[in-house]
Order: C-alpha cells, then sequence, then structure tokens
C-alpha cells in the first residue's frame, strides 16, 4: 500500500474543548502508522503550538507542578512531530500566521512554521483525505 | 460575610481532558479556599459528573503519557466533603439518561426542575455555567 498523506485543519484554541483531545488522538495514530501529515491550525488552534506554555500546580488537587504534570499542547505536538519522524512519516504543521500575530503567540514548537490559507490549499490538493475539525 | 451563589453547573467534559478537571468546579472549589460561600447544581449533561467510579485512561501521544487524568467523581466528592459545598443534582436530567440514585457518589441530593425556582430565592447571587 502506498504511503499515505493526511491534512487535518483545526480550528479550537488550547484547554477548551475535547476536540483536541480527539485530534491529537487521531494525529497520534496517524504518526504511529508513519503517515506523512499536514497540520493546518487556524484560528484558535494557532496557539498549540505556542512555544511559551508552562505546566502548573494543581492546589486544588493538592498536586504540585511535578506531581499534575499537567498537559501542554507544545508537548503534544512536539510528541506528534517525534513519533511521525520515529516511523518513517513526517508532519508539516502550519500556524496561520495573521492568527498567531494577532493573539501574540508567534514562538512556535520547533518543527512547525509559520504560514497562510495557500497552504492548506496546497495541502488539500495534493492529499489522499482531509479532516477539519472546526469550533462550533 | 460572603455572598451565597447558586452555580447551575450545565457544560460537562468540556476540555476535561487537557485540564486535569472541569474548570468550573475547580473554580468553584478554589473560590471556596477563598472565603466564597458556593452550592452546586449539577443539570443537563454534568449529571453525569456525579456517577461514582468514573474514570478514563490518561491520553498517550507519541512517547507523551498523560499521567493525571480527570475523574469527575472524585472532585464532586471533594466538593461535598472537603469543601462543604452543597450539590445538588436535578432528578428528571438523570432519569432522561438512565442514571439510577444508587449510582451516584454518596451526599449528592436530588432536586426536581420544579423545585429549583424555588431554591433561587436562598441566594444572593444565582450563576449558570
Amino acid at each position: 500500500m502506498s504511503k499515505k498523506t493526511l491534512t487535518i485543519a483545526l480550528m479550537d484554541p488550547p484547554y477548551e474543548s475535547e476536540n483536541l483531545t480527539t485530534a491529537f488522538r487521531i494525529l497520534d495514530i496517524a504518526a504511529r502508522r508513519g503517515y506523512d501529515i499536514n497540520v493546518f491550525a487556524y484560528e484558535g488552534a494557532s496557539g498549540l503550538a505556542f512555544v511559551r506554555q508552562m505546566p502548573h500546580p494543581n492546589p486544588v488537587h493538592g498536586k504540585d507542578v511535578a506531581e499534575e504534570n499537567h498537559p501542554t499542547t507544545k508537548d503534544q505536538v512536539a510528541a506528534v512531530l517525534a513519533a511521525a519522524e520515529q516511523n518513517g512519516g513526517k508532519v508539516d504543521w502550519v500556524n496561520c500566521g495573521m492568527c498567531v500575530d494577532e493573539r501574540g503567540v508567534n514562538e512556535f514548537v520547533p518543527g512547525t512554521r509559520r504560514g497562510s490559507p495557500a497552504d492548506f490549499h496546497a495541502f488539500a490538493e495534493a492529499s489522499d483525505n482531509v479532516l477539519v475539525i472546526p469550533t462550533k | 460575610m460572603a455572598k451565597k451563589t447558586l452555580n447551575i453547573v450545565e457544560s460537562a467534559y468540556r476540555a476535561v481532558m487537557e485540564e486535569q478537571d472541569d474548570t468550573i468546579l475547580w473554580l468553584l472549589a478554589a473560590m471556596q479556599g477563598a472565603g466564597a460561600e458556593h452550592t452546586v447544581v449539577l443539570r443537563g449533561n454534568a449529571v453525569n459528573y456525579a456517577v461514582a467510579s468514573q474514570g478514563v485512561p490518561g491520553l498517550t501521544i507519541g512517547k507523551w503519557k498523560q499521567t493525571q487524568a480527570p475523574k469527575m467523581d472524585r472532585d464532586v466528592l471533594d466538593l461535598i466533603e472537603k469543601r462543604k459545598i452543597p450539590v445538588y443534582v436535578i432528578a428528571e436530567d438523570l432519569a432522561d439518561r438512565g442514571i439510577e440514585r444508587s449510582e451516584l457518589v454518596p451526599g449528592v441530593q436530588l432536586l426536581s426542575r420544579m423545585e429549583l425556582p424555588g431554591l433561587f430565592t436562598e441566594f444572593a447571587l444565582v450563576t449558570h455555567w
């Protein structure tokens, strides 16, 4: 079977919905299968790869930073990139440039890049399938 | 003396995997620690937060693993037992979902939809999340 290329467009911001958990589960499987993956991170999702995200303690749960081990989407993005590379795939993760500018989140996880809607168009043209997970 | 606040929580399981808890139940617990006086009503899909023994495996993405996946029944119990926050559940919303009273964590109080407006009069503030 020939290698598959999958494009996923995301819109939800980090820490606001379950959509991103679903998206990362799909990305994880695709990366484990060695697919080539394109991600267009649009609107709020442009903050997923913002590198200054920090885990925090959870005083309500009585846990310090290490114990709480709070997820950050920047770590999840990095994990997807690493898993793809380990399994012979590659990830082209594009953060919408205007979206990151208006949010001030223009410092990215290494291996992701700034881009534009033209990248999403090119991704869709070159992919076996495209999945859009929009904000509702 | 703090204003008594009734918090009706309807949004459920929103970002709980990323936050490792429900952001509203967490907020109320934290505010109670700061001297607030809260009561909670779980309605709609949020009634499921009171179902005992629920849980979810931590998320795994590549080599990244979640070690503190959310446990909503634990957090509801924490409100009742540790924070002394009364927690009501709308009985009809439980019935609509086929959830029996016996499936809930101890200490949760049932309230009918008809009784809810009457409860409003006991509080200075009513918030709907």
